[in-house]
């Protein structure tokens, strides 16, 4: 596992995530991604927004370790008493990935689980976890016995279970239905409202990205580069009256422009 | 002529399943009631003697009276097809786990264990019977002919984690111990099942093939060799019956170790969830 390398904090001016000229290179030689220069703010909730194939989510799993930049550095901030990047890091994916074979609560406990967290302290913290995404009742249900959305709350609670400083979505509610995608999305807000937490989200929606995020970073593909970058400047708390305002339909308007010239070089897509 | 049709709804799918399902129980057992008394009347009415073909109340005649030898040679068969069983099971998920934790370890020796795999055990039983002690080269045998579907299945398992998830446990640091405990084998799980429900049948086939090998060698008395030495002795109904104890148990052993991979796996896995959920 390529461990990024810790922002100390005193002298990062409240930066949770600081990417320089990062670069990715495949083995096979398509180049994926940059140079990327990114800066996060501590608490902020920030939507990467690109086609398919823009190196959206390679960024994601750059930030997360999961995979080593070919050259560039990646910064994440380790919070004072922590060891692990993956303590200050949380990870949601695409598909709810949970284990199949055991209980919900089960699922949400594996991260304290593989950080021999003491029993006591993790039935706390997996209670507290299900309670924030509202699937207290649902803690010795199988995986199967949950619905799509259900699953990404899994997901989202196992995320949360450390409590990271930083959350990481790479496309989160893609798969669901646009109800549950509504009610998800609101959800998230308000934990992220709550919480305080930094998120960075990937989505291929513009009325997504809109919709959570304080800053919009538009990127475009082969290699993925960040094209524009739009501060959404709408009053908190958001809701549905927010997702109905003259406000939101303008800014939508906005990022789809800045994101018109990515697709215009796309054949098919 | 119409098109369309209305789907069945759900009060008419149920009696209709349940009949079906009826259907499919007793189908074969009509059909093996039909067999039995062909089989007999063949017997009765061209007057054959048993030392050719017995009947089957005569097959059946001679599994009661013969029951105390028979039932000796059946524990035999089956302590060996169960050792041979066990080692197998041991063996296979041993040398997946060891292959998947060195690469180096699975290129050098993987060839050698399909070789072990493709070549006929009844060609190698007679060499065994020679380097081993009779009842531990039947043993060997049996696992010779069982380990390589255990083998094969835990490899393909541990090969088919979600990759996903084998992300999420590199993000929180996991151990590889960790890895193989949590993630690793409770994929694998329902791979490993279905090779020991082949490995449990094939057990009973190497076991056999090496008492019959074995033959006059003294491998102890399983069914397999009373099958030999009735032949030489023409006793035909104890063959048949012998056969028939040999065939009750290979479907006991089938029917146990699906039962075993069905109540494991009964809450997650796909393969032992109903078509209604």
């Amino acid at each position: 596992m390529a461990e990024p390398a810790a922002l100390s904090e005193p002298d990062t001016a409240g930066l949770a995530v600081s990417l320089r000229g990062v670069t990715k290179v495949y083995d096979t030689g398509v180049a994926a991604l940059g140079p990327l220069d990114l800066d996060v703010r501590r608490g902020e909730f920030v939507s990467l927004l690109g086609p398919s194939g823009c190196g959206k989510s390679t960024a994601l799993r750059l930030i997360a370790g999961l995979n080593a930049p070919s050259a560039g550095t990646v910064g994440v901030l380790h919070p004072a008493g922590r060891a692990k990047a993956a303590h200050s890091i949380g990870f949601v994916f695409q598909e709810p990935t949970l284990m199949p074979w055991t209980s919900v609560r089960e699922n949400v406990r594996l991260p304290l689980k593989l950080a021999h967290a003491p029993a006591e302290e993790a039935d706390a913290r997996v209670n507290e976890a299900l309670t924030q995404v509202g699937l207290a009742e649902f803690a010795d249900a199988y995986p199967r016995e949950l619905s799509g959305g259900m699953k990404m709350r899994v997901s989202l609670a196992r995320a949360l279970v450390t409590d990271p400083q930083i959350l990481l979505m790479d496309e989160p509610f893609a798969a669901l239905d646009e109800i549950t995608r509504f009610r998800l999305n609101n959800d998230l807000l308000a934990l992220w409202r709550n919480l305080r937490k930094t998120v960075i989200f990937v989505t291929h929606s513009v009325f997504e990205s809109v919709y959570l995020s304080q800053r919009v970073i538009v990127m475009t593909s082969r290699p993925g580069r960040i094209t524009a970058e739009i501060r959404i400047d709408a009053p908190e708390p958001r809701g549905e009256d927010f997702r109905t305002s003259p406000t939101y339909a303008g800014y939508c308007r906005e990022v789809s422009n800045a994101l018109a010239p990515s697709y215009s070089g796309q054949q098919g897509a | 002529m119409s098109f369309l049709q209305t789907p069945p709804s759900a009060e008419q799918a149920t009696p209709d399943s349940r009949g079906l399902r009826l259907v499919r129980i007793l189908l074969p057992i009509a059909v093996l009631a039909a067999g039995i008394a062909a089989w007999e009347l063949v017997v009765r009415l061209n007057n054959i003697p048993p030392y050719v073909l017995p009947g089957p109340s005569a097959v059946f005649e001679t599994l009661i009276t013969d029951w105390p030898v028979l039932s000796l040679s059946l524990l035999t068969t089956l302590e060996t097809t169960l050792e041979g069983f066990a080692a197998a099971a041991a063996g296979g998920i041993a040398l997946a786990l060891l292959f998947n934790q060195s690469k180096w370890l699975e290129y050098s020796l993987f060839p050698y264990a399909v070789i072990l795999q493709v070549t006929p055990v009844i060609a190698i039983a007679p060499l065994l019977l020679i380097y081993l002690p009779p009842q531990t080269a039947v043993i060997a045998c049996a696992w010779i002919v069982a380990f390589f579907p255990v083998l094969s299945n835990t490899t393909l398992g541990l090969n088919s984690v979600d990759r996903n998830l084998a992300g999420l446990f590199r993000l929180y640091g996991a151990s590889r111990l960790q890895t193989l405990a949590y993630l690793k084998l409770p994929s694998a799980l329902p791979y490993i099942l279905g090779g020991l429900r082949i490995a449990g049948g094939l057990s009973l086939i190497g076991a056999v093939v090496a008492e019959i090998a074995a033959g006059s060698a003294g491998a102890g008395s399983g069914l397999a060799y009373r099958i030999a030495e009735s032949g030489y002795r023409l006793n035909i109904p104890r063959m048949f019956a012998a056969l028939l104890l040999l065939s009750a148990a290979g479907i006991v052993i089938y029917g146990l170790l699906a039962l075993t991979s069905h109540l494991v796996l009964r809450r997650w896995h796909e393969s032992a969830l109903g078509k209604e959920n």
